[in-house]
């Protein structure tokens, strides 16, 4: 009998989580019957198995941690009467966050949130707002994307899958918010948990690091330390949650909300 | 007459080959073993994994690992490529982690040998940060 060592079978474990359309598969291991019954499987391979064939275990998941759940929608507030024309702290903020910095090329430099100033003709009323990623729940990057690299994640947030990009921008194109960036230079000493690189395009993540790790986006937190407090991160899809309620109670707008392509980011005093 | 003149030359031949291997030999070991990749040891207690099942298996455990992050969000330590690489660090001579752009870095150190062609670090950082490392 063929020693079956109790270790990490990424092609077995691969095969469960597709095989299983569970919908409870949360990420937090697997169920532990299916385990056992896989194991079973393994142990029985294991004897039929041709001489040589190391056949690994199971998946050591004691230490999953929860996966991006559909059931969460998330999304942002940004409440513009907070927020100050000559502030940009969100902007700094992100840059910091996510080791993004430019190479004296305005045209070209990496931008993952800039604020925009408007101005009303009619009136000379003027208003400056934040625009990153609108994390669309329709996104039209991941409509004409050749190769799925720009996808969305069951949590809503809009990616770019820089292992599969290739780098052709039809998603800058399709974007209607201009949001995405393409990385034109060699980098180097990235964010380990931001990776980027040339001949990739790239966008606002929502800080997906921080929100895996149960922590508000760089931007969110900077404008309630040191700005006006505009912004509001939160799970659209909770009722109880600030956000939800807040937009529940006051009237807030989408920018270009005449595309259908309902943005998680919405704006109040627009 | 023919036949034996072709059977002493090819004599001469496997005589002068031998000769030249046994040359190689007495001169190999000190070249062999230069030649061989100098894998720095990691400066935690025990690999995630056995060595043996690293040395074939990484790539894969990267590669299932990078897809389970990127698309679902699991964020796990164990196989990140973040925890490997603030291990593995290897100090320049300024007692700074040094990039995959020199020879020692450990991951190239393998792969240079092996003539393997890897792009993670066109993305990825190829050091720890300075506060990642004095955190551990």
């Amino acid at each position: 009998m063929h020693h079956v060592r109790n270790r990490g079978s990424f092609l077995l474990s691969k095969n469960m989580s597709s095989n299983t359309k569970d919908k409870k598969l949360t990420g937090k291991g697997f169920d532990p019957t299916r385990r056992n019954f896989l194991g079973a499987m393994a142990a029985a391979a294991g004897v039929t198995l041709a001489p040589g064939v190391v056949l690994y275990g199971i998946s050591r998941s004691s230490t999953a941690q929860a996966m991006a759940s559909s059931e969460v929608r998330w999304g942002m507030l940004i409440d513009l009467a907070r927020c100050d024309n000559g502030c940009d702290d969100c902007v700094s903020a992100c840059a910091k966050e996510n080791g993004l910095h430019g190479f004296d090329r305005p045209e070209t430099d990496a931008q993952w949130i800039r604020k925009v100033d408007i101005k009303n003709p009619q009136t000379g009323n003027s208003q400056s707002l934040p625009v990153m990623c609108q994390h669309c729940e329709a996104p039209p990057c991941v409509d004409v994307c050749p190769t799925g690299a720009s996808f969305k994640r069951a949590d809503g947030i809009v990616l770019v899958n820089k292992h599969t990009c290739i780098g052709c921008r039809y998603c800058m194109m399709a974007c209607p918010y201009k949001a995405r960036s393409f990385v034109h230079e060699v980098l180097e000493d990235q964010k380990s948990y931001a990776p980027r690189g040339k001949g990739t395009v790239e966008s606002c993540t929502l800080c997906v690091h921080r929100i895996d790790n149960k922590q508000q986006p760089a931007c969110v937190e900077a404008c309630s330390d040191t700005g006006g407090g505009a912004m509001l991160f939160g799970d659209l899809n909770d009722p109880d949650s600030e956000i939800s309620q807040r937009v529940a109670k006051y009237a807030s707008q989408q920018i270009r909300a005449d595309l259908g392509l309902n943005p998680g980011i919405r704006y109040r005093n627009l | 007459m023919r036949p034996r003149r072709g059977f002493i030359g090819i004599l001469t031949l496997v005589l002068i080959s031998i000769s030249g291997l046994t040359g190689v030999v007495h001169a190999g070991p000190d070249n062999a073993n230069s030649l061989r990749p100098i894998i720095p040891k990691g400066l935690g207690d025990a690999c995630v994994e056995d060595t043996d099942f690293m040395r074939r298996n990484h790539m894969e455990l990267l590669k299932h690992q990078r897809d389970e992050t990127t698309l679902k969000g699991v964020r796990n330590k164990q196989y990140s490529l973040t925890e490997c690489l603030s291990c593995h660090a290897v100090n320049g001579s300024d007692a700074i982690p040094v990039t995959v752009s020199d020879p020692k870095h450990f991951c190239r150190s393998c792969h240079d040998y092996a003539a393997v062609n890897i792009d993670c670090f066109q993305c990825h950082a190829s050091r720890p940060e300075p506060g990642e490392l004095s955190a551990k």
